[in-house]
């Protein structure tokens, strides 16, 4: 029922965009397509609830699309259901985003036909339940999110973005075709179901595990196939960022669950320490990209691909249990990772919303031009510092339980045999430990300097709040967040039945434990009570204001800061993105980046300033992408020859073609 | 009942015992210099004063800066009255495990470093961008040693690693003894002592955490210095209850026993501000540039003593 | 044997380990050299133990030896050689102290999965005692290879002797003959060593090899 539901919104998102493509230029064009994407994704966020949360066994739907004689398959169980929440919650915020947010667009006839064919393309994709319909739903949602991409190709560096993006994702699609041709095996059978039953073989199932990770984790953001994402998803318009990075990046972490833990089996142990190192690196380098970003939006995108990090960590965990049979710790990570998904999408998006409002409002991405803006937009400052604080991992929001429970499940790895596992998994614990108090470092630069401080340019000294539908929907992922981190109980409760269709055990029931803690593994190993910390927070924090200003003196006046004598009223003398993340910058980036400072004083008696340059490099692109690039471009030179032969050259390149192929065939027969 | 007197009273007594070994510390410390040094109760007279003078507040400060201190505050005083200091057996320890504590605790340094860069000026960004530099090594320096002491204990509940330490059979581990010297040095760099901060200095190229308060009067100021005298109580009380657990109490003791632990943890608290008081004593202040390495050195140490867990026996 | 026994041996010879990444820690050569004397006496420490509970009074020389010449006589001597040859008292790493500490981690971490994995029928105790030598072993050889002061390199040098002797001593039976041929042997060495030393100063005015590398033939 719930397959049917979804499809159906499926179909009125696709004629939201036949609408959107054929009024784009009317005013009225904006609310009609945004309004009925909303509508659509909060009734499929529906059906999605009631496939995980009801009784009803998976249900499945058949579509005489596609091929003739495979038909369009498509599937509800519980592991889609959940993706579909995903999905659909952060689409129903973008749309509602969007009402308020697309009247400033500049180029809506290149935002609105595409934005539903994207919400309908990641919906298709988790519902899909063979392998032609997968992929295809799959270039559905990559070109229309590169369409997205493109809308404003007349700015800057968009182009270049989007097509390394296009590259990126051809790249990807053809190796999860790879992995599907292989999981369908000689006699070609493409449905889900045939590929569960089929057991591959150890070659076969290494190769489609790295096919898996090659094209899921480049579309998720893994390092180092991660170069698309920070390019790509600042280009797009802001709802469409948040989108992409905060739902589409899961939509391939549910690709690459579905292949590797539901399609394949269980791998062998040595592939979950691939996937955990991996994880690992991606979530330490994509901090320290982030922490040397000041272009605000570029910063949440390198943010994405440390968060995508910590999932990984989760599900090598989880694998790596599985493949020793230990399946209550492989619960435990992969319902770590599973919640981290949800908190991910949920405090990505409100940051993507909270920096396109400051966009609308200023005009300016790079923080080097904002400061102070706490004052001008009040209600957007909170909603951001609510989200910061959520991807900070601190109690009691929601980010710190999935940090939590990952390290739960990391703290189980002393039972595992293997000895690489063992040596293995505490590094990637300290790996984690890392990324995360360099988040909290990141989060307070993009805060601080975006929000607090004085205004460094005047277009955010004159911004002003944006409307109504940003802040609403803003403010309830605000609420969201908070939610989930103080009520975790119901978040594990409510992923148990994905996790034990995955590795067949679930963590112990939250909701009979009382107080409303959470109790991972036992009661006396380790529990947390999110709710009664914020109460306690409260609490105390109202105390403290109360005896204080009972007690105290209640006295308050305003003053100039400190300045030493000297002051000095320009905004220029503050810190500024850079000079904030210089400590770190030297501590990590000289081995990181390679980055070297460069000061070059003017000799005394000149009055020009002193020039302060900072050299970083992308290892990762001048390693592996600059060479690759070179070399198709080398080997494109060289080839090129073959357009300017004569006619008797081609004529003798086909004979000669002919005699190889006749030769063969003598060979060999 | 029991329980809720004994989670009751820890939440007053560490209250009131915080000011006392902050000026504990300072008078062993003035006493080594061979001054006279102020009085042991100096800190509740500046508290004191503190609370009956004005706010001083710049023009642009906002409202995160006003509402900081009591959440500063707030979330030092939670984390504080979880960690055991003369019994084992409160009401809410399992709320909040060790993983919490250390996170709370990162809420903490999270506020501060945002009030430091609200008012816009040079001081506030040097201590924040500082602060957070120093937290990047010492966040996963402590979440290491929580490893370590969660792998010898099965748990990471601060009252069962106490039980389990005032056992028998955890023996003469060198993890533990690599374990203690991660967690003095993260608790010097998160209590901003030397040598990684001077708690006495207002000189920019020595500050870390008296710029990002640099800005703060009055009540304000006086409501973040008694956070800051919890969070060094805290760390004390948090070295006592994993490595000295002797005195603890447990569940279900009687009225005798309660006193004898928090005479016990009174003990403790003076030679740990006696030890801190020397140790500041007799190093000088690092470059800020040495304090990543010796941070550096902390976490290498926590990962060493899980390495070299696996080599002890029952593992 | 008891398992305090068992413990306080783990004990002496994670403390040498602990030492030797004390000493990758140092960023000046008179602390290098004090370290260096606390290392060696934590090996006296440990092999007098060993001496204690396997019963074998022949490696109390060895304890003793380790004491006076690498505890005492070593340090002072180099103490001299530093202060005669006007070195440079700073300690110039390679790759920075950080990633050197790292890297020791790393070496650590290897060194226990490989001994752990291959010895894993032995006795206990010589197991323990033979991954940690080979941590040692190698963090001394670390600090070899990222040193630029040939004073700390030799240092380096000695501590991997110190792991060696480590490991020697936790395989119960080492022979006497063979710990006095080891000890002449450092002798020797270092003799060698200092002589070159001051050869070496007095043709180029400086220890630094990173100097000395200049005067490689016909390179630039």
């Amino acid at each position: 029922m719930s397959a049917t539901l979804v499809l159906w919104c499926v179909g009125v998102l696709l004629a939201a965009a036949a609408i959107g493509t054929a009024t784009a230029r009317l005013a009225a064009a904006g609310p009609i397509v945004y309004g009925t994407s909303l509508v659509a994704s909060v009734l499929a966020l529906g059906g999605a609830v009631d496939g995980l949360l009801g009784p009803a066994p998976p249900s499945s739907a058949t579509l005489p699309l596609g091929l003739p004689w495979l038909g369009a398959h498509f599937r509800v169980d519980a592991l889609a259901a959940f993706f579909l929440i995903v999905v659909n919650l952060g689409s129903a915020a973008a749309s509602l985003y969007g009402l308020g947010y697309g009247r400033h667009e500049s180029a809506p006839h290149r935002v609105l036909p595409f934005f539903p064919v994207f919400l309908a393309g990641m919906n298709l994709v988790v519902l899909a339940d063979d392998a032609f319909t997968f992929l295809l739903s799959w270039e559905f949602m990559s070109l229309s999110s590169w369409a997205l991409v493109m809308a404003h190709h007349r700015v800057g560096e968009n182009v270049r973005a989007a097509y390394v993006y296009l590259i990126m994702a051809s790249f990807g699609t053809l190796c999860l075709l790879l992995a599907f041709a292989l999981l369908a095996g000689v006699d070609g059978a493409y449905g889900f179901e045939a590929m569960r039953a089929h057991h591959a073989g150890p070659v076969t199932a290494a190769l489609v595990l790295t096919f898996a990770l090659l094209g899921a984790g480049s579309k998720a953001g893994l390092v180092p196939l991660h170069v698309w994402l920070p390019l790509a998803h600042p280009a797009a318009p802001s709802h469409v960022s948040a989108l992409m990075s905060g739902v589409m990046t899961k939509v391939a972490v549910y690709g690459f669950i579905r292949i590797v833990l539901d399609l394949l089996g269980a791998p062998e142990w040595g592939w979950s320490m691939v996937v955990l190192a991996l994880g690992g690196i991606t979530s330490v380098l994509g901090v320290l990209y982030a922490l040397m970003q000041h272009d605000l939006k570029r910063l949440l995108a390198y943010h994405t691909v440390e968060n995508i990090g910590i999932i990984f960590i989760g599900l090598g965990l989880a694998m790596a249990f599985q493949a020793n049979q230990v399946t209550w710790a492989a619960a435990l990570a992969l319902t770590a990772a599973l919640f981290h998904v949800l908190n991910h999408s949920l405090f990505k998006s409100l940051l993507f919303f909270g920096s396109g409002a400051v966009l609308t409002a200023t005009g300016e991405r790079d923080m080097e031009h904002l400061g102070g803006l706490i004052h001008r937009m009040p209600l957007t400052a909170f909603a951001f510092l609510v989200g910061c604080v959520a991807i900070s991992a601190l109690p009691p929001l929601n980010g710190f339980v999935s940090e939590w429970l990952t390290f739960q499940a990391i703290l189980q790895s002393p039972d595992l045999p293997q000895w690489g596992l063992k040596i293995l998994i505490p590094g990637v614990g300290a790996l984690l430990a890392l990324s995360a108090a360099l988040a909290a470092a990141c989060f307070v630069k993009a805060f601080g300097v975006t929000f607090l401080g004085r205004p460094r340019s005047p277009a955010a000294a004159n911004a002003r709040e944006v409307d109504r539908f940003s802040l609403v929907a803003m403010f309830a992922f605000a609420a969201l967040c908070l939610l989930a981190g103080i009520l975790p109980g119901l978040v594990i409760d409510g992923l148990a039945p994905v996790v034990s269709g995955l590795v067949g055990d679930r963590m112990p029931v939250q909701l009979a434990v009382p107080w409303l803690s959470i109790v991972p593994i036992a009661e006396p190993r380790s529990s947390y009570n999110g709710l009664l910390i914020f109460l306690f927070i409260t609490l105390s924090a109202s105390l403290a204001v109360y005896a204080i200003h009972r007690f105290a003196s209640r006295a308050l006046r305003r003053a100039p800061p400190w300045d030493c004598g000297f002051p000095d009223p320009r905004p220029i003398t503050q810190y500024t993105a850079g000079s904030f993340a210089q400590p770190i910058r030297r501590v990590f980036g000289t081995s990181v980046f390679l980055a070297r400072e460069h000061v070059e004083m003017s000799p005394p008696g000149d009055r020009r300033p002193a020039r302060l340059t900072v050299k970083l490099h992308d290892l990762v692109w001048e390693t592996l992408y600059a060479p690759v690039a070179a070399a198709v471009d080398a080997t494109a030179g060289r080839l090129n020859i073959l357009q300017f032969q004569t006619i008797r050259r081609y004529l003798s390149l086909v004979v000669a073609v002919l005699v190889t192929l006749l030769l063969v065939l003598a060979i060999w027969l | 009942m029991h329980d809720l007197a004994v989670q009751g009273g820890q939440l007053l007594l560490v209250l009131l015992m915080a000011p006392l070994l902050t000026g504990f510390v300072r008078k062993v410390k003035a006493r080594l210099l061979r001054r006279q040094g102020a009085s042991i109760i100096q800190p509740y007279r500046d508290l004191a004063r503190l609370l009956q003078k004005d706010v001083v507040l710049a023009d642009n400060a906002s409202w995160l800066f006003r509402l900081a201190p009591y959440l500063i505050f707030a979330a030092t005083w939670v984390a504080a009255a979880l960690v055991p200091t003369f019994a084992t057996s409160l009401l809410f320890n399992w709320t909040a495990d060790l993983i919490a504590i250390a996170a709370l605790l990162g809420s903490v340094r999270f506020f501060l470093a945002l009030a430091g860069l609200d008012v816009g000026t040079s001081f506030g960004g040097i201590g924040s961008s500082r602060e957070m530099m120093i937290a990047s090594l010492a966040e996963p320096a402590i979440l290491m040693i929580v490893f370590t002491l969660a792998l010898v204990a099965k748990s990471t509940q601060l009252s069962t690693i106490s039980d389990v330490m005032l056992s028998a059979h955890v023996g003469l581990r060198i993890s533990l003894g690599l374990v203690l010297v991660g967690l003095i040095i993260v608790a010097i760099a998160e209590n901003a002592r030397i040598p990684v901060d001077n708690p006495a200095t207002h000189l920019e190229l020595t500050m870390v955490h008296e710029a990002m308060i640099l800005e703060y009067s009055g009540r304000h100021l006086a409501v973040i210095e008694l956070a800051a005298s919890l969070k060094l109580l805290l760390y004390v009380s948090l070295i006592a209850c994993i490595f000295v657990p002797w005195g603890l109490v447990g569940a279900g003791a009687g009225l005798g026993a309660y006193l004898l632990g928090s005479a016990a943890w009174v003990v403790k608290l003076a030679v740990g501000g006696a030890l801190l008081a020397l140790f500041e004593t007799l190093t000088a202040k690092m470059r800020v540039f040495r304090v990543p390495v010796f941070l550096g050195a902390a976490l290498m140490l926590g990962l060493l003593g899980t390495l070299l867990l696996f080599v002890s026996r029952g593992l | 044997m008891s398992l305090l026994d068992f413990d306080i041996a783990h004990l002496f010879a994670g403390g040498l380990v602990l030492v030797s990444f004390m000493m990758i820690y140092q960023d000046r050569l008179y602390a290098l050299l004090n370290v260096f004397a606390l290392h060696s006496i934590v090996l006296a420490f440990s092999v007098g133990w060993q001496a204690y509970i396997q019963d074998a009074p022949h490696l109390y020389i060895t304890t003793a030896i380790a004491i006076v010449f690498k505890g005492i006589i070593i340090p002072v001597a180099l103490h001299r050689i530093i202060q005669r040859l006007g070195i440079h008292r700073e300690i110039e790493t390679v790759i920075g102290i950080g990633p050197t500490m790292v890297l020791g981690i790393g070496f650590v971490a290897l060194s226990l999965a490989v001994m752990l994995r291959v010895t894993a029928e032995a006795d206990r105790l010589a197991r323990e005692d033979v991954a940690l030598a080979l941590s040692v072993v190698l963090l001394g050889l670390l600090m070899m290879v990222t040193r630029r002061n040939a004073v700390s390199q030799v240092v380096g040098f000695m501590s991997t002797e110190n792991g060696l002797i480590l490991a020697a001593t936790g395989a119960k039976g080492m022979p006497f003959v063979v710990e006095i041929s080891v000890a002449f042997s450092v002798l020797v060495a270092f003799v060698v060593i200092g002589i070159f030393l001051f050869r070496i100063r007095e043709r180029f005015d400086t220890v630094d090899v990173q100097a000395l590398d200049r005067f490689r033939g016909t390179q630039e």
